[in-house]
């Protein structure tokens, strides 16, 4: 066996599975590459709770031995990191939450089980916001993941160590969950790829809900091709999860050459009011002057009640969750409070001691807005914002290819900038939050860099047309020609 | 002022959480300040619009009845903080 190149860990998914078939490098070989890479940067980057080197190197190993009694398939002998608010059997879940140290889970979720079934490696688990709750990854019980762009800036949230693990080389590709932007924010934050896909495309199975309404797992990776590679393999009905829709996915690699010559792109106005910089807005700008030279015809567009998203996500999201949330009681899985008097007493105090201050707040702010006198005006007007978001939505796509307008307002914020104010933080969803009300797919590509720091496009497009969504953010991509690693040695 | 100590007193007591002093002040604080902007959403009118629970209309799914390959008991009790025989232990209920 030859010492690993140097630069196995940077490779797309793409690129290592053309490798591997050539015999180039073997999976063990591109395992230990990345295995020896999280060793490196992983005392700085902190982007894993749960590495399982053993396992990992068994899984390789079989996928070399698959691939020489003629197993194929782009994903086999991958190595893959996994958001430790999805299961994988045998592997700890803790949701960054001290409520879930211990656990182990049972079984596997149905997207680590169609990994397992391609033949990839999963290498472990990642940091999050406690129950993805969050936007910085500031919120695990367990640590503090850093910006492998600038270690004192957070990667995002919530599915910060998956976004700082790929852009740090410590996976070739990551799952993440998306309720409000948790994929597509940290992907901009990192300069990653990420996908959210249209509800229901992915099953839950195995996610530990947040928000059921709002929820999707989706792939964060180097770029856009490795994308719809994952989402070919994550795609698909299953009956563990009645909101899966049973539908013939096609092949979504097929369009990835499209362009967007031709394509009537919208750029909603509420999407770039106050709050985003103007180092944003130039970035996004000189990208849509790129896609018009190309073809595409770009025009504003206003989507009135955009503008209260995130209000109405804020009652929705807290809602879902504060019912999700009740089955942490300390009966059936995880830590439970030494010493109660009673049932009740040991139910307050197991999730007293159990939940951080930010899930705590949401079980409050969401079981306010649902009990006696309040749901009307809060829960029950929520719903209807919603209503009139998804409509406004299928009225600019009877124009509209796609909609397209920046990830986030700003670029990654420092550590600490923002935990003293939950509303600011929120903030930062403000641009993410509209495509999970309206169930829409939508991808993050970075197209630059702002005094260092990625910024983010996002491209969003009608119910079911991720097809869409990878076409544009393939010529997004190009044009944008990011292809930037951060330095970390 | 949205939200009074005791509401958010009430709301911990439905919630199963057993707040501290602190806890429940800050939270009186933080929780009125998210309803004050949460609280744009009745700026909107919203008559005769009907509230979707979901994005994508989906109706109710049925299956048969049968058992299909699940957990186990073992595997269901497993992570419980405590067991009694075939079963998970909790405190006095009555």
């Amino acid at each position: 066996m030859t010492a690993p190149r140097a630069v196995d860990y940077d490779l797309t998914i793409k690129e290592a599975s053309d490798r591997l078939d050539r015999g180039e490098i073997s999976a063990v070989e591109l395992t230990e590459a990345v295995l020896s890479r999280i060793n490196a940067v992983e005392p700085q980057v902190k982007a894993y709770l749960h590495v399982d080197e053993d396992s990992a190197r068994e899984q390789a190993a079989a996928a070399d031995k698959s691939r020489r009694d003629g197993g194929v398939g782009p994903l086999l002998g991958i190595p893959l990191a996994v958001k430790d608010n999805i299961c994988i059997q045998g592997m700890p879940a803790t949701c960054a939450s001290k409520i879930l140290s211990g656990f182990v889970s049972p079984y596997d979720a149905t997207v680590t089980g169609a990994l397992k079934k391609s033949g990839a490696v999963l290498l472990g688990k990642t940091n999050l916001d406690e129950f993805a709750m969050g936007s910085s990854t500031e919120n695990s019980a367990m640590q503090v993941t850093s910006n492998p762009w600038d270690l004192s800036r957070v990667p995002g949230g919530s599915s910060g160590g998956s976004a700082a693990a790929v852009a740090a080389g410590q996976a070739l590709a990551a799952l993440g969950s998306d309720t409000g932007g948790s994929i597509r924010q940290p992907a901009a934050f990192c300069g990653v790829v990420g996908l959210k896909p249209t509800y229901g495309v992915v099953s839950r199975y195995g996610l530990v809900a947040f928000a059921s309404s709002l929820d999707q797992i989706g792939p964060l990776t180097k770029d856009v091709a490795d994308a719809a590679l994952l989402l070919n393999v994550l795609a698909g009905h299953d009956r563990h999860d009645s909101t899966s829709i049973d539908r013939e996915y096609p092949d979504f690699t097929a369009a990835l050459d499209g362009g967007v010559d031709g394509l009537r792109l919208g750029f909603p106005q509420e999407l770039v009011a106050e709050g985003v910089s103007d180092d944003i807005k130039a970035v996004v700008d000189g990208t849509i002057k790129k896609l018009e030279a190309q073809g595409a015809i770009v025009e504003p567009v206003s989507l009135p009640t955009l503008a209260y998203a995130l209000s109405a996500y804020y009652i929705i999201a807290p809602a879902e969750a504060s019912s999700n949330l009740a089955r942490f009681d300390g009966v059936r899985y995880g830590r439970r409070a030494e010493g109660a008097k009673d049932l009740l007493e040991m139910y307050k105090r197991t999730r007293a001691e159990g939940f951080g201050p930010e899930v705590k707040r949401r079980i409050m702010l969401g079981t306010y807005a649902l009990s006696a006198g309040y749901y009307d005006a809060y829960y029950g007007q929520a719903q209807k914002v919603r209503t009139l978001i998804i409509d406004e939505f299928k009225q600019a796509f009877d124009k509209f290819d796609a909609l397209i307008s920046p990830t986030t307002p700003t670029t990654a914020f420092e550590i600490g900038a923002k935990t003293a104010s939950p509303v600011e933080m929120y903030l930062s969803d403000v641009l993410t939050i509209p495509a999970n009300l309206a169930g829409l797919p939508a991808i993050s590509v970075p197209v630059g860099l702002v005094e260092g720091l990625p910024v983010g496009l996002q491209v969003m497009a009608k119910h079911f047309d991720e097809t869409t969504v990878l076409r544009v953010g393939a010529a997004v991509e190009r044009q944008a020609a990011f292809g930037e690693r951060p330095l970390l040695d | 002022m949205l939200i009074s100590r005791e509401d958010v007193e009430h709301v911990a007591a439905l919630a199963r959480l057993a707040l501290t002093d602190e806890e429940t002040d800050k939270l009186t604080v933080e929780l009125g300040q998210i309803l004050e902007h949460a609280g744009k959403i009745s700026e909107i009118d919203t008559a005769g619009v009907e509230p979707s629970a979901h994005a994508i209309k989906v109706t109710n799914v049925l299956r048969a009845d049968k058992v299909g390959d699940e957990l186990s008991q073992e595997e269901a009790l497993a992570n419980a903080p405590d067991r009694e025989d075939d079963a998970f232990g909790v405190p006095k209920i009555v």
